[in-house]
């Protein structure tokens, strides 16, 4: 079992300059990795026998608009764990909220394209390479999500922030004719 | 979905979101070739009801109510990984007759769970007396929450740093009477269904899901250890006092048929309760005194930071994935769910089954939809 600074060493000694910034003084220890980076990153935590993160916990979608003293972005942040080793590592990747995307891990981790379906329906974050076909969360219509009018966009709650949990999956486009099939649009 | 790129006999059949068998809202585009399904597209999101949407407009006891009803089946549970995420931004250190009630309700929300998940799973297949004798049984547990809290299935119970109510006076000896009562029925049960032949030949050997598949879809609870892995996050990351209490953790072992099959998921969840009940004896022996609202502050406000608590519910590991940025109101809440990601093993081992297969393989995987679809 290793503990979070030595794995966080060995990803500097691995992949120098390409770790953005990292924190260890917290209750989950967690690297920003470059976005370029990611693949390479995860490949390697998951088959380098001393790291061994062969557990995807959790893959969730940040969006971190109103926060602070930030810049605006988005955040896709990967919980790793190895039930081999016993140790755990956080992941994050800052991603632009304008167009958000990144590769899709789901081949290092088979639950990640679930995971990572949902971080599209909420967020709009294209997953490069994902399978599309291996579930289907939103009608697959090809348009661009958030082109799409929301439930959230069309009445906002007072209090709301910016974060685009939007309830897409039930979205039907409307003003089709009857008869139409929605899933062929 | 394009329809052309189908060859000429096979069908595209909905199974759900209205169906007895599918344990709640869930749509299954089935590809068909007569009696046997090629292909499952799983159809999610009719239960959604943006809980972590909601979340971020109230505040952190504020989110315990809806937590309780993502698996409205395993509310304390729900509510209990929660407060404990929420314990552990805040540094908050309970005291242990919180911890060893947590424990209580915690195990005896397993217990009926895994009642109904049996009870119901039965039904599926198509035996009807083991369901009503497990409602029976479950109806006593809700009986007991509900002198406690006054809820019968969504209990608003664990609060951040506490509990909302204490046990009343008696309880521990209703609740021994109970065990009594529930323990025999136990084996009842396996007399009735475990070990019936029908029951053998419609579960054993339909949707095995081997270890190596379970891992790499990260399934967790009784469907990864009912495929031979011995992992039990109240054994490996104990919390509140697990690792005080003595008990085994039921691991498949194949005994009939291949390992990781249905049956195999069905009988840990039957030798899971029989744990539960030595547990429980445990913590009614042992319940500290204390104060369970001592530690509850006023106003729950975490500095800024973020964790991710998990625990053990009777679906599998629930994680919360917590973002605080130092206000009264959580500013990203994610659940990760132990029945999204079993689900996503679904069209994987279900290929080539025939349709009522499809039921049985749905059923022994023991999801709640209120869970996948939040």
């Amino acid at each position: 079992m290793k503990t979070a600074p030595e794995i966080l060493q060995v990803l500097q000694e691995e992949f120098p300059g390409r770790l953005v910034k990292s924190e260890l003084n917290v209750a989950d220890p967690f690297a920003v990795v470059e976005w370029g980076a990611i693949l390479e990153v995860c490949t390697f935590l998951k088959n380098n026998h001393d790291m061994a993160f062969d557990t995807l916990a959790c893959l969730s979608g940040v969006d971190c608009k109103r926060f602070k003293g930030e810049p605006e972005r988005m955040e896709v942040v990967y919980h790793l764990f190895s039930m081999k080793l016993r140790h755990k590592f956080v992941l994050k990747v800052e991603l632009s909220r304008e167009n958000p995307s990144l590769s899709t891990v789901e081949g290092i981790w088979a639950n990640g394209n679930w995971h990572e379906r949902e971080a599209y329906d909420m967020f709009g974050i294209r997953f490069e390479g994902i399978a599309t076909c291996a579930a289907s969360f939103a009608p697959m219509t090809g348009k661009d999500i958030r082109s799409a009018r929301t439930m959230s966009s069309r009445r906002p709650i007072a209090a709301c922030r910016s974060n685009r949990s939007s309830s897409l999956w039930r979205w039907q486009p409307k003003g089709l004719p009857v008869g139409t099939n929605p899933f062929k649009a | 979905m394009q329809v052309e790129a189908y060859e000429g006999e096979e069908m595209i059949l909905n199974m759900g979101p209205q169906h007895p068998s599918t344990h709640g809202v869930l749509r299954l585009e089935l590809q068909t070739d007569g009696e046997v399904v090629q292909k499952i597209t799983p159809h999610i999101g009719y239960l959604h009801r943006c809980f972590e949407k909601h979340a971020e407009n109230v505040d952190y006891p504020g989110v315990i109510p809806y937590t309780d009803r993502m698996d409205y089946v395993a509310s304390m549970n729900n509510s209990l990984g929660y407060a404990l995420a929420v314990e552990r931004l805040m540094g908050i250190e309970v005291n242990d007759r919180v911890k060893t009630i947590r424990v209580l309700v915690a195990e005896l929300n397993r217990i009926a769970s895994h009642l109904l998940s049996v009870g119901t799973y039965a039904m599926d297949i198509g035996a009807y007396t083991p369901f009503l004798h497990c409602f029976r049984e479950r109806e006593k547990i809700l009986d007991l929450f509900e002198w406690i809290c006054g809820a019968r299935l969504l209990y608003n119970y664990n609060w951040v740093g506490g509990l909302s109510h204490d046990l009343p006076d008696g309880f521990a000896g209703k609740a021994r009477q109970f065990l009594a009562e529930f323990e025999p029925v136990i084996a009842e049960q396996n007399e009735l269904l475990s070990f019936n032949k029908i029951f053998i030949e419609r579960t054993c050997g339909v949707g095995v899901l081997s270890e190596e598949l379970a891992l790499a879809y990260n399934v967790t609870g009784p469907n990864l250890r009912a495929s031979g892995v011995q992992w039990d996050l109240r054994k490996e990351e104990p919390y509140c006092g697990y690792e005080t209490y003595d008990f085994n953790v039921p691991v498949g072992q194949g005994q009939l048929g291949p390992l990781g099959s249905c049956w195999d998921r069905y009988y840990v969840r039957v030798r899971e309760m029989e744990e539960c009940i030595k547990i429980i004896r445990q913590v009614l022996d042992r319940l500290p005194e204390g104060d369970v609202q001592e530690k509850v502050p006023k106003k729950v406000k975490p500095p800024k930071g973020e964790v991710y608590g998990r625990s053990e519910t009777p679906r599998g590991e629930l994680g919360y994935y917590i973002v605080s940025d130092g206000t009264l109101n959580p500013f990203r809440i994610k659940v990760k769910s132990p029945c999204f990601t079993a689900l996503a093993v679904l069209p994987v081992i279900s290929r080539g089954e025939m349709l009522a297969d499809i039921i049985a393989v749905i059923g022994s995987i023991d999801i709640v939809m209120g869970e996948v679809d939040r």
